[in-house]
């Protein structure tokens, strides 16, 4: 296909084509319209003259008669105007006046009706050139014949101009329409190839490529902004899918090796039943570890792609946080610890029960194995809060905290600070927590509060909650009485 | 001992959950498909059903649907590889009595095998007292004695009593305790749910000759009478 071809299919390209045969038509109707009038008009006003003259002429010649009328004709002839005059006698014969020719049949038919007459001039070297001419024609007694009529020359030049005009105007639309359109569909074309092009090198794999943004704000601009976020939802989701799978290679690898290990040193040192019961024991030990690692990731991944179906409900947190105490109180006092809850009475949040409460044990978990100070006992503190009108969750410790620069770095998978790995667990717990207030609309922030490590996530809050900031306040103060 | 149908595709797990069971002294047949598995299941009376989610032929809850239109009401454990909390609502909702997601633990398993067996056929034949030895849990009345001494117990703690006395003898799961007791559909990775049982233990065991409350290894816990 050439480019010609290619550009006269375009939709541009078709419409400016509309645009200019609609304003021609109408072009060439203001044309008519204007020519038709003008004439009419100036018919109008030849007529009148015309009739004036003879009245005059009417006048002398009752006055005066033929003689009188031979004496005004000849001198009104002598000025060089637009009008003519012709006075014949029975038989034909000019007597007076200032035209040289005319068809015969113009003075045969002498009725007074207003005709359009072919005439030749008298005089002024112009006998050769034919003329138009609006004439009256009447028959006085005696056989003699007076014509009166007006020179149309200055009306055939006037309404030759004014078409020569309009035409040219005509022309110049089109011609200017054409060229305006060219470039507005050129320049259409152009980002509409360029989103092409951009989106042909995304499909061939380069997830980075984002569409141009002209900053006009125009209807390019706001779908281009618009195609760019998704292609930003996209890149995200594939680049959590890249992740995991990294991940599972890096981490993955290792266990199911040590398994793999146990079982062959299993098989190859056999000690009898009870040897391979322990291995076999050991080894499904393993097994399950590797699951739970599984899971997990199974989990975040799919929280992290938003898995439709993730009911959001009003939730009072009061009570959901009482649940997961009442959970968790008995494991935190044989732990040495205590397990404090500080949340108003009805805060409410737009949230999913289950997804929460695991976020809040993951946080307590976390702050059972990390959050233990270095003397004195270990206190877990629940916090709910309403703060720049969102709602806060914190989970509190008093243990010694996470250096500002690993604050980042726990929330990404299978990070764990403590290097030897000696603890259970998968570095995978923040992780999730991070995934679910994503999920919330959120983030998971972490704020040392010498001593301890406050986490906190926020979610969405309910409406009718405006009334509670006296207990927002009571939360906050709570907090600060702690640090 | 119980007549069991296990409807599940994949021979080999088919085969090994066929095979555990029998071990266990209960009667186990198989079927491949979801529809020879409906007709086996409407011809015979099973006292359950163990049901695998996808299965060619003939859906596995479609099979659990159309058992239930008949009027059919073995219970029925869905075994699927699908795990999220709506995958189970969704398995629940249509007909299913519990939901064990692949991959699990053969203990588990038959502990929730046992549990729809000793499930009440019906709403008329709840117990309001249950009885394991000398300890007796009133429902009704809310109180739990053991032999002359009244027990005080927590509102948690009666629920956790509540559902270990209704499977009294067989073995219930963390993960059981986790979902029926609390409503919880996670794993917590400590071991929370040890610690609520050695407070009961403390309760309902301790200065008594005979414990009542039992771990079983590997698997969960379990409460029964010392000449079970």
């Amino acid at each position: 296909m050439t480019r010609f071809t290619r550009f006269t299919r375009t939709t541009a390209f078709k419409l400016s084509l509309l645009y200019i045969a609609v304003f021609t038509v109408m072009s060439g109707f203001l044309l008519v319209y204007v020519s038709e009038n003008t004439d009419h008009l100036m018919s109008e006003q030849v007529v009148q003259s015309v009739d004036s003259e003879l009245k005059g002429l009417a006048d002398v010649y009752v006055r005066g008669g033929v003689r009188d009328l031979v004496e005004t004709i000849d001198s009104r002839s002598r000025h060089p105007d637009a009008s003519l005059y012709l006075l014949t006698d029975f038989a034909g014969n000019a007597l007076v006046g200032n035209i040289a020719r005319l068809p015969t049949t113009v003075l045969e038919e002498a009725d007074g009706g207003l005709r359009r007459v072919r005439y030749t001039r008298l005089g002024q070297n112009s006998e050769d050139v034919e003329r138009q001419a609006m004439v009256r024609t009447f028959e006085l007694r005696g056989g003699f014949r007076l014509l009166v009529g007006r020179d149309l020359g200055d009306q055939l030049r006037f309404s030759n101009l004014l078409g020569n005009a309009l035409r040219l105007w005509l022309i110049v639309v089109v011609v200017m329409a054409a060229i305006t359109w060219f470039f507005v569909s050129r320049r259409v074309m152009k980002r509409i190839d360029d989103m092409s092009a951009t989106s042909r090198t995304i499909m061939q794999g380069d997830l980075s490529g984002r569409l141009s943004i002209a900053g006009t704000n125009d209807e390019f601009d706001r779908l281009a902004v618009n195609l760019n976020t998704m292609l930003d939802r996209i890149e995200l989701l594939m680049q959590s899918m890249k992740d995991v799978t990294d991940n599972i290679a890096h981490d993955l690898k290792t266990p199911l090796t040590r398994l793999q290990t146990r079982i062959e040193t299993a098989l190859r040192e056999a000690k009898g039943e009870e040897g391979y019961r322990t291995a076999l024991e050991a080894a499904l030990d393993e097994s399950d570890q590797l699951l739970r690692v599984f899971n997990a990731l199974l989990r975040i991944a799919r929280i992290e792609s938003m898995a439709p179906g993730t009911v959001m409900e009003p939730t009072d947190l009061n009570r959901l946080v009482a649940e997961i105490s009442e959970l968790y109180e008995p494991l935190v006092e044989d732990e040495g610890g205590r397990l404090e809850t500080d949340v108003p009475a009805g805060l409410m949040a737009e949230c999913n029960r289950d997804l929460i409460s695991q976020v809040l044990v993951n946080l307590i978990e976390n702050a059972l194995k990390y959050g233990r100070p270095e003397e004195g006992g270990l206190v877990i503190r629940l916090t709910g809060l309403t703060e720049n009108g969102r709602v806060c969750l914190a989970v509190t410790d008093n243990g010694p905290g996470i250096p500002e620069k690993d604050q980042d770095r726990v929330k990404e998978r299978f990070v764990r600070l403590e290097e030897s790995r000696s603890e259970p667990g998968t570095g995978l717990g923040l992780s999730l927590v991070k995934a679910v207030a994503r999920l919330h609309g959120g983030d998971l922030r972490f704020k040392n509060e010498a001593p301890g490590l406050s986490a906190r996530i926020d979610l969405e809050p309910v409406e009718p909650d405006s009334s509670r900031s006296g207990h927002e306040q009571g939360g906050t103060s709570g907090e600060q009485e702690r640090s | 001992m119980l007549k069991i149908l296990v409807i599940e595709d994949d021979p080999e797990a088919a085969g090994y959950l066929v095979k555990g069971l029998s071990e266990l002294g209960h009667t186990a047949d198989k079927a491949g498909d979801g529809q020879t598995g409906l007709q086996m299941a409407l011809d015979s009376s099973y006292d359950i059903l163990i049901v695998d989610r996808m299965l060619p032929k003939l859906d596995g809850l479609a099979v659990i649907q159309e058992l239930r239109r008949q009027g059919n009401h073995t219970p029925v454990l869905i075994l699927s590889a699908l795990g999220q909390v709506d995958d189970r609502v969704k398995g629940l909702k249509a007909g299913g009595d519990d939901y064990l997601p692949k991959p699990y633990a053969f203990t588990e398993l038959q502990a929730r095998v046992e549990a729809l067996a000793r499930r009440p056929k019906s709403a008329g034949q709840v117990e309001t007292t249950y009885k394991v030895g000398d300890l007796t849990l009133d429902r009704m009345a809310h109180s739990c004695r053991r032999g002359e001494t009244d027990i005080p117990l927590q509102p948690r703690e009666f629920r956790l009593l509540e559902y270990l006395m209704q499977h009294a003898g067989q073995v219930v799961t963390r993960t059981m305790l986790l979902e029926n007791v609390w409503e919880y559909h996670f794993d917590p990775q400590t071991n929370v749910i040890d610690v609520h049982i050695s407070r009961l233990r403390g309760k309902i065991d301790k200065g008594f000759d005979t414990p009542l409350l039992h771990t079983i290894r590997g698997a969960g816990y379990t409460i029964r009478d010392a000449v079970h």
